[in-house]
């Protein structure tokens, strides 16, 4: 079996009669018999490095890798720099906790302020707290920190993510809170619906994705006019690569920027882990959740970094707190950060231009195809939905020929997306066999 | 050390993406942002030192004896991140047909079926990112239990006075009444105190065991039967699961749910505070309250996150597991009990143990005394052993105990890290008579001397601006 117990057998008993006592059973006298397992822990024996290696890159082989991904939803497939894989497997930053010791944590708190920093430049934002566990959870904060006793309710545009909308809706659950879904029209929020639903008063935030789910620019800045007008709080998610381009939430009028980090140099890992990023005005600083970094001097007037704020946190502030939330991302915050610096402003642009550029291309391309239309025909960023016959068979030849297509989704529709890292070949290699396949 | 934004030159950067080779496509006018944002400019050599720089000041397990008592800081197996960077893991969508990631299921399930078999319990969701959230998970399925039986009285959950904070915030987010209770003066759960709350308003119990001040409580089954008979359901916080994994089993303690932190007993890494992940357990009857992803499965259950949760971190998790099988998995918690007894052992007669017999994982000094005699703080003996490269114990915890420190050895601490550090500790205790005022102002040899944590909070700076 392998172990990582450096005492041997000789020094083990040594030890324990340092303390007076005979065998290891001696330290659990306060366990009661009856349930003392005694050994008889039901698992199968221990492996040397070598087998456990084997075993689990055995069940890693049963996967199946793509050559070429078109399927995002939630889930992007960017390239990731080589360094970004790198910078945050050094052992220190891998091995490290929350740094509540700041005299021996300026790096890891640096880093937090760094991308607290970085992230306040995408969104336009005043202030980022140092991360959440993914997107669906930081909308699902970012609406808890809205709702007061007057204004319990949420709206989420029928149009978000469905786990966010589902995840908003169990947050909402715990709280005894109600969450309504705005409806939907050609793809975006309705915005007669949503101006017909604010005028409930006990309203207290709306919450939109950009894009949307189906890949759809919304008419952001006009929804947070609708909601102001309303006098709730508007929480936008957005796609951390498309705002290297796309108009920030701030001047879109958001109060409350959320999103998902994953694209931000995390692989897309079979869902996790991922990173919610979540920054606000300065007006909300102090309701934001979370860890934050702060900096301030130290007793010789150095800057110093440390954890800030700290009296909204749950070891604060106890039933009282607003959320429960305490370490959660920290490293996927620092990969995020590595990405953004090695990108740098340009070739983020970069990123986000070529992910649209490609998404539409296989859309003009498929929507050459007779019998395959676009479902919406709103401007759109990286995704995008099409309508097209016997979609199994579509996927299935995609997947023969080592490409995931795009994901299936209700009544037949295939919600595409494709980002940079889908080179032209693949692109037309995919459109020759959905016309292929369709041809029959 | 500058910021990386202060290393930035306009116009450096990496070449990292080929020209693009469709045609561009033009965003929309009224879609396009003023300006770029003001994102570092920076060569990968200059990358790459910053932040070797800043891992220079960081302290990780790999740098040294990490004591964080309840933070479980024990060897992070590097074998367990070579298997979660596998492209068969890592490259694999979470939406990609079921058909080609059977290897991803494999792993969630064998991960179930050790985590089930180390718990006593029936299901698992690996769903949470973090403890904190799989206390919500955990606390959400007490919730859903009793709505589905309508039984709409049961409004308070009752949290011992030795919780950690998360304990009552998460019951709160769940809407329900917290209740606190006093502990006995053993630390242990006050029987009497618990009698006395129970009731038809009870929904639940949070509870862990070992306690946050390292007692496994003799009475366990008493506590969980007299929940159960009052109509209650018992949650078990796994964050000190380390002293008694393979050892005694939640689920026989009677416990009906329960979260781990795989980041802590399982060894996966802490990662400056994060990714983790919060495997919540429960027994056959919550199965069916289980949080499920709504794209991922098409059910109408609650969801706590997106799709499947921390997958890698589940990887690595299994991957320890199977390493240390039936024999190491008890063997862990014997040694990390064995290592927190004998440093206790020789840290005594000096400072004092706030509870003075046989503790699990970890054990609490309560410095009051010495306060008193030599007017140091706890929090000058955590800064003062920063100066000896050791990161200091956790700190005012459980507020049960007064100047507490909280010391967790783990198991992967040899004898002589465990004789050295219970050295440093008399040293300082002596140093504490002779030299109060050299301990005030410590640590002396760190990056920092002491930071202004109030003028950080009155006056805050949470991102760097261009002057």
């Amino acid at each position: 079996m392998g172990s990582y117990v450096p005492s041997t057998h000789q020094e083990r008993e040594e030890m324990l009669h340092a303390l007076g006592l005979t065998e290891l059973r001696d330290l659990y006298r306060d366990v009661p018999q009856a349930m003392y397992l005694d050994g008889k822990l039901n698992i199968p024996d221990g492996m040397s490095e070598l087998e456990v290696s084997r075993a689990v890159s055995a069940m890693a082989a049963k996967n199946r890798v793509f050559s070429t991904v078109l399927r995002g939803a939630g889930s992007y497939d960017h390239y990731i720099p080589s360094i970004v894989k790198f910078i945050p497997n050094k052992e220190e930053f891998l091995t490290a906790y929350t740094p509540y010791q700041a005299e021996m944590s300026q790096g890891v708190l640096q880093s937090i302020f760094e991308y607290q920093t970085m992230i306040c430049q995408l969104t336009g934002m005043d202030v980022s707290n140092a991360s959440v566990y993914d997107g669906a959870t930081a909308a699902a904060e970012a609406a808890a920190m809205c709702r007061d006793r007057k204004h319990h309710v949420t709206l989420v545009s029928a149009a978000a993510h469905p786990d966010t909308i589902n995840t908003i809706r169990t947050y909402c659950y715990g709280t005894g809170d109600e969450m309504r879904i705005v409806p939907m029209k050609d793809g975006k929020t309705d915005m007669d619906a949503l101006r017909e639903m604010l005028t409930a008063g006990d309203v207290a935030s709306f919450y939109v994705q950009q894009p949307n789910f189906y890949g759809q620019f919304e008419s952001a800045e006009a929804l947070g006019q609708l909601v102001h007008d309303a006098d709730a709080m508007y929480i936008m998610g957005c796609n951390p690569i498309s705002l290297a381009i796309v108009k920030t939430p701030r001047d879109c009028g958001a109060d409350i920027a959320v999103g998902e980090g994953q694209p931000l140099g995390m692989p897309i890992g079979f869902g996790g882990p991922y990173l919610g990023y979540m920054a606000t005005t300065g007006k909300y600083m102090r309701k934001l959740p979370g860890r934050i970094v702060g900096e301030t001097t130290d007793n010789d007037g150095n800057r110093a970094y440390v954890l800030s704020l700290q009296a909204r946190e749950q070891h604060i502030r106890r039933e009282k707190a607003s959320s429960n939330i305490c370490s959660n991302e920290a490293l996927c915050a620092l990969t995020a950060s590595v990405y953004m610096a090695a990108m740098g402003p340009d070739g983020m642009a970069e990123a986000a231009r070529q992910s649209m550029a490609k998404a539409h291309y296989l859309a003009d391309g498929l929507c050459a195809i007779p019998g395959v239309t676009l479902r919406y025909t709103g401007d759109f960023f990286h995704e995008f939905v099409t309508d097209l016959p016997r979609t199994d068979e579509v996927l299935k030849a995609l997947e023969e020929a080592d490409i995931l297509g795009g994901l299936p989704i209700e009544n037949g529709g295939i919600l595409w997306c494709a980002t940079e890292k889908a080179d032209k070949a693949a692109l037309d290699k995919t459109i020759a066999i959905c016309r292929e396949v369709l041809k029959k | 050390m500058k910021l990386i934004f202060e290393k930035s030159v306009p116009g450096r950067g990496m070449t990292l993406l080929p020209k693009c080779d469709v045609p561009e496509v033009k965003l929309p006018g009224e879609l396009v942002r003023d300006a770029a944002p003001a994102l570092p400019e920076i060569s990968e050599t200059d990358l790459s030192r910053h932040y070797t720089e800043l891992c220079q000041h960081v302290h990780g397990v790999n740098c040294g004896f990490y004591p964080l008592g309840s933070c479980t800081m024990k060897y992070n197996p590097r074998i367990d991140e070579e298997m979660a960077a596998l492209p068969g893991f890592t490259n694999i969508h979470p939406l990609a047909p079921a058909h080609t990631t059977t290897g991803c299921q494999e792993v969630l399930d064998t991960a179930r079926a050790y985590l089930c078999e180390v718990t006593g319990m029936d299901g698992m969701t690996f769903q949470p990112a973090a403890g904190a959230h799989g206390e919500f998970t955990g606390v959400l399925l007490i919730k859903q239990y009793h709505d589905a039986r309508d039984d709409k009285k049961r409004t308070k959950i009752i949290v011992p006075d030795s919780a950690h904070g998360t304990n009552p915030a998460t019951a709160a987010m769940c809407g329900f009444e917290v209740v606190n209770i006093p502990s006995a003066p053993n630390g242990c759960v006050d029987l009497d105190a618990l009698r006395a709350v129970l009731g038809e308003d009870t929904a639940g119990l949070m509870l862990t065991n070992p306690n946050t001040v390292g007692i496994f409580d003799e009475n366990i089954l008493e506590i969980t039967r007299l929940v159960h008979e009052a109509g209650g359901l018992c949650y078990y916080d796994g964050a000190n699961l380390n002293a008694v994994m393979g050892v005694v089993r939640p689920g026989d303690m009677g416990f009906d749910c329960i979260h781990m932190n795989l980041h802590k007993t399982f060894a996966t890494p802490h990662g400056g505070g994060g990714p983790g992940a919060g495997a919540v357990g429960c027994k056959e009857f919550l199965k069916p309250y289980l949080p499920q992803s709504a794209l991922m499965t098409g059910s109408d259950r609650l969801q706590v996150r997106s799709f499947a949760g921390n997958f890698l971190v589940v990887v690595k998790a299994l991957t320890y597991i199977m390493t240390l099988g039936r024999q190491g998995i008890p063997e862990a918690a014997q040694n990390a009990v064995l290592n927190a007894n004998y440093l206790m052992a020789k840290i005594k007669g000096t400072f004092t143990p706030a509870f003075d017999r046989i503790c699990m994982h970890e054990f609490v000094l309560d410095l009051s005394e010495f306060k008193k005699e030599t007017g140091v703080s706890a929090l000058d003996v955590a800064k003062s052993l920063i100066d000896y490269g050791m990161h200091p114990p956790t700190m005012y915890f459980p507020l049960i105990v007064h100047e507490a420190l909280m010391l967790e050895p783990t198991e992967t601490e040899s004898r002589e890290t465990l004789d050295w550090a219970a050295e440093v500790f008399r040293k300082l205790y002596a140093l504490g008579h002779t030299d109060p005022e050299f301990m005030h102002n410590a640590p002396h040899n760190a990056q920092i001397g002491r930071p202004d944590e109030v003028k950080a909070a009155r006056h805050p700076i949470l991102r760097w601006q261009k002057v």
